[in-house]
């Protein structure tokens, strides 16, 4: 490392750090749908609107998954956009959450910002964005 | 579920998690000490999986849903393996990270479990 120009040691961390990234994205993709299809197999009729969005985040947290892995600016683009649905998800949810707590009967991944999960699904698509516009 | 050996599994991924989450960035690369870490979580949730099949014979039901808790511990296994073959391949310190992020994903699973089959529905 001590070799490395600085250029070459920030630009290989910055792939680093993204390795790490999209790990925790691809844990939570796992943790989402597995939750997800437990939800819609078991009670869906329970809570429709929340089990819905839990499956939307799902499949969201999977495309994220794999845009991030994949390259070229196409993916870079889908990339942007499903980050980005996912920190105004889990933003517009959390404020719904708390304030017309009704309408999710039973939680979702986004609930209250995401603490059943560690508030991991808040943080995330902080970090996602910063990394992407790291490396555009 | 056996209620001492979960704690201890979830003991044994705490400490694993931390120590390759530690070690990784500090900058060191996949060892024997982090990829053995891993595979001991990984050994513990195949012990778990044959524990959660017989214990129904013994008449120690799960009260929460079965469901639920296979997803759950179907999951946890596969991330380990995953996660190995990942370090595996890139040898760099973020696998080190990715092995300690999976360990830790896996306490909180293994807790999750614990949870469905104990208390819920109770």
């Amino acid at each position: 490392m001590a070799d490395d120009t600085l250029a070459l040691a920030s630009k290989t961390r910055s792939r680093g750090i993204g390795r790490a990234l999209i790990a925790v994205y691809g844990i939570l993709a796992l943790a989402a749908t597995g939750r997800s299809v437990y939800e819609i197999i078991a009670k869906f009729d329970q809570a429709p609107l929340a089990y819905t969005l839990s499956a939307v985040a799902a499949v969201v947290y999977i495309v994220a998954t794999v845009a991030l892995i994949a390259p070229g600016p196409l993916w870079h683009r889908v990339a942007l956009i499903t980050i980005s649905f996912e920190l105004v998800g889990v933003v517009t949810v959390g404020t719904l959450s708390l304030f017309l707590p009704e309408l999710f009967a039973k939680a979702s991944v986004w609930s209250w910002y995401g603490m059943g999960y560690l508030f991991i699904p808040l943080v995330l698509p902080v970090l996602g964005l910063l990394w992407l516009r790291r490396t555009k | 579920m056996i209620e001492w050996f979960t704690t201890v599994q979830v003991v044994v991924a705490v400490a694993a998690g931390l120590l390759c989450v530690v070690l990784g960035l500090t900058g060191r690369k996949p060892s024997d000490l982090t990829m053995g870490a891993t595979a001991l979580v990984e050994l513990l949730l195949v012990v778990q999986l044959i524990v959660a099949i017989a214990a129904p014979a013994f008449g120690n039901e799960a009260r929460g849903s079965v469901l639920e808790f296979y997803i759950y511990l179907i999951s946890a296994v596969l991330l380990p393996v995953a996660g190995g073959f990942w370090a595996l391949i890139e040898r760099t310190r973020w696998s080190t990270v990715v092995l300690g992020a999976i360990c830790l994903a896996v306490a909180v699973m293994v807790y999750r479990m614990n949870v469905i089959w104990f208390v819920q529905g109770a």
